[in-house]
């Protein structure tokens, strides 16, 4: 269904329940999920709010096209300040539990307050209540799951829910649903289990309705379905070797940051790569990836699930370990093996597993780690503060070794779980962290990928990828190729792809449909399925307000245009060797245009004209 | 002369047997072009859709141009894909 026009506010502090009506007129300008969430949150929430205390909010949001027939129209997203980095956090999930929100009639559910002791929402259509989840407190992902199954008796319940990271404070803990899918960034399930909350578990069956012109909707799923089919990336590629073909893409141009970003290319690339999830084992035969998969409505599945090898020294002696799980991914990939130096595919993928059966970011984690190895290696961290591991690059047993105590916040776990800004302070190298506001970065070096320098400076959730993926133009020529060594034209490219993307994540769509589509075959969708004139350049109009509304709320929270920047490695360091060699990131010459081009100030303010512009709130 | 051939996702079944991580090392004509290399190899033209030489992406317009590619480069191949 388009918007349900129905919302839940759960009050955590009193126990209460509240049906609201949609606000519309919020919904013209915000569209849905990330940015009509977002609206309601800059409505209610301070910005300066402790991200961690009773008074900060936490909203799951769907789209208007979530639970639709519409191709990956399965996503939802949580909105909440963030504790890693006290900017606006904003993380995206697939899998079925925002279809199932939908189908159970609601557009959005907003939490407040905290509960005096551990709880789980459950939901199952109009029937909505707060439960008792003393007995889940302490259980990981996987355990929660299969417990509020049980006691429900349906098997068919859709559930999100928190790790003993977030528990334990890891700030870059994860929300994470149908077991291996995540609103992974910025630490959205420490705010969630800061509230007690343990879970939110879903059954809808309402069914699909309130689409504006069901035909028009219907006829235009069926042909932008088959241009994802048709298309050579989403019809093929992306469900083949999912995410993780670009570890050698990314490798053979030099763009690929490893150990800590000293270097940007990793010898190891190959045995961590997509290729090398196919290679069958030399023990047993098997490859890494049994299968691929995909979310609710997804046409392109590029999900990967893998086993392990069960000779592998990390489950040798845990066989519930033995099974097939979610997979690795390529950044996850990325941040786990090149940037710790680790290239053993097995560790990688039973780490990645424990960030899934724990709920934590493995990006952020991958990276925190790296940071800590080059610590280690200089004599600041020692055996006797890591609890004897040697937190060596390049060593799989230490890796696994760490991640078990992080995922259950026990010993040097509790260091790590920090974030690497944190964790580089307290030991008096804030240099060594590669992060922007306070969030580590992703799997692109942005002295080889020049556009994802700007990217990260200026993305309003701390270093990502995901606002504005201009590597599918510098690297994969999508929808058009540009030279990923140069600035020119990268303030331009930035700006389009990040209010494109805002949009995106506002309709209920996966951004990995842009692959194949652009705003010209989405705007229609939305169009048929919802009240008012959607056009491509109201939906770009969109993207640009919510761009605006976030980076207003960073403002307010404190933050200034000193924090769009990157790391004295990035900007100082050139690249040692590939075709960056001698390069650093060129942020000097792209962020003065940049802000000229969003009608900001000099020094990254919104202006009065420019709020105007877009009617944001005062 | 010698350069180092890469194919990777679906074309690595064109590499010869005895390419190791998806790479060989391959003698080809003085004279060879990339396009020259794309064909010798079997790369159906549409398919090679990123190709990096010495991982700096060449455009289909130059691809046919003489003198480009030299011993010892190595030339990467990949048809469309995409991550994130």
């Amino acid at each position: 269904m388009a918007w349900t026009k129905q919302i839940l506010r759960i009050n955590l502090s009193n126990a209460t329940v509240q049906v609201e009506p949609l606000n519309m007129e919020w919904a013209r300008d915000y569209l849905g999920q990330r940015g009509l969430a977002t609206r309601y949150f800059v409505e209610e929430v301070d910005p300066r709010v402790d991200a961690l205390g009773p008074d900060n909010k936490l909203i799951m949001t769907t789209g208007p096209l979530t639970g639709t027939m519409a191709s990956t129209g399965g996503r939802y997203s949580v909105i909440t300040k963030s504790p890693l980095t006290g900017a606006i956090a904003c993380s995206n999930s697939g899998g079925f539990i925002g279809a199932e929100m939908k189908n159970a009639g609601w557009d959005m559910i907003i939490f407040e307050g905290k509960a005096p002791s551990p709880v789980y929402l459950y939901v199952e259509n109009d029937q909505v209540e707060i439960l008792p989840a003393d007995d889940l407190w302490g259980k990981s992902v996987w355990e929660t799951d299969e417990l509020i199954h049980q006691k429900h008796q349906d098997p068919q319940i859709r559930i999100s829910c928190v790790g003993r990271s977030a528990e334990a404070g890891c700030l870059y803990s994860a929300i994470v649903n149908d077991l291996h899918r995540a609103a992974g960034r910025s630490g959205v399930g420490t705010v969630m289990a800061s509230k007690n909350l343990k879970a939110v578990a879903i059954r809808g069956t309402k069914g699909v309705g309130n689409i504006k012109d069901p035909i028009r909707f219907m006829q235009q799923v069926a042909a932008q379905k088959k241009v994802l089919a048709d298309n050579a990336v989403t019809g093929a590629g992306l469900p083949k070797y999912g995410t993780q073909v670009l570890m050698n893409v990314i490798n053979e141009m030099g763009a690929l940051p490893t150990r800590n970003m000293r270097e940007v290319q990793f010898e190891g690339a190959h045995s961590v790569s997509g290729e090398a999830m196919h290679e069958p084992r030399k023990s047993d035969g098997k490859p890494n990836l049994t299968r691929n998969a995909g979310c609710f409505g997804c046409t392109i599945a590029c999900g990967r699930i893998s086993t392990i090898d069960q000779g592998h020294f990390s489950i040798k002696e845990k066989p519930e370990y033995w099974g097939n799980s979610g997979g690795l991914e390529y950044e996850a990939a990325w941040a786990l093996g090149p940037d710790t130096g680790v290239d053993d595919l097995n560790a990688l993928t039973y780490v990645n597993f424990l960030c899934n059966e724990d709920g934590m970011d493995p990006i952020s984690f991958g990276a925190t780690v790296a940071a800590a190895m080059e610590l280690y290696e200089m004599g600041v961290i020692t055996p006797e503060y890591t609890g004897g591991i040697e937190l060596k690059f390049g060593s799989a047993e230490a890796l696994v070794a760490v991640t078990e105590l992080t995922a259950r916040g026990e010993g040097f776990g509790k260091i790590l779980g920090l974030g690497s800004k944190r964790m580089c302070e307290l030991y008096g190298h804030p240099e060594l962290s590669m992060t922007v506001k306070g969030q580590e970065f992703p799997a692109y070096d942005p002295r080889g990928i020049q556009g994802m320098g700007l990217t990260y400076a200026t993305s309003n959730r701390g270093a990502c990828h995901l606002r504005s993926y201009t590597v599918a133009s510098e690297v994969l020529g999508i929808p058009i190729k540009t030279d990923p060594l140069a600035t020119d034209g990268k303030p331009e490219l930035v700006i389009a792809f990040q209010d494109a993307t805002a949009a995106v994540d506002s309709s209920g769509l996966c951004l990995f449909t842009t692959f194949a589509w652009s705003l010209e075959n989405i705007a229609p969708q939305i169009d048929a399925a919802c009240e008012g004139d959607w056009s491509v350049e109201k939906c770009a109009e969109v993207g640009a307000r919510i761009w605006n509304l976030e980076r207003d709320f960073n403002m307010r929270a404190g933050l200034t245009g000193a924090d769009d920047t990157l790391p004295k490695r990035l900007l100082k360091d050139a690249a040692n060797v590939g075709p960056a060699k001698g390069l650093v990131a060129g942020l000097d010459v792209m962020l003065p245009k940049y802000y000229e081009l969003r009608g900001w100030t000099a020094d990254g303010q919104l202006t009065d004209a420019t709020r105007q512009r877009y009617g944001l709130p005062g | 002369m010698n350069i180092t051939l890469k194919l990777y996702a679906n074309l690595s079944p064109l590499l010869p047997v005895n390419a190791q991580r998806n790479a060989v090392a391959v003698e080809v004509p003085e004279d060879a072009t990339l396009n020259t290399v794309i064909d010798l190899f079997r790369v159906p033209r549409e398919q090679a859709h990123l190709v990096l030489l010495n991982g700096v992406f060449v455009c289909h317009a130059d691809r046919d141009q003489a003198g480009r590619l030299k011993a010892g480069d190595t030339l990467a191949i990949w048809p469309p894909v995409a991550g994130g």
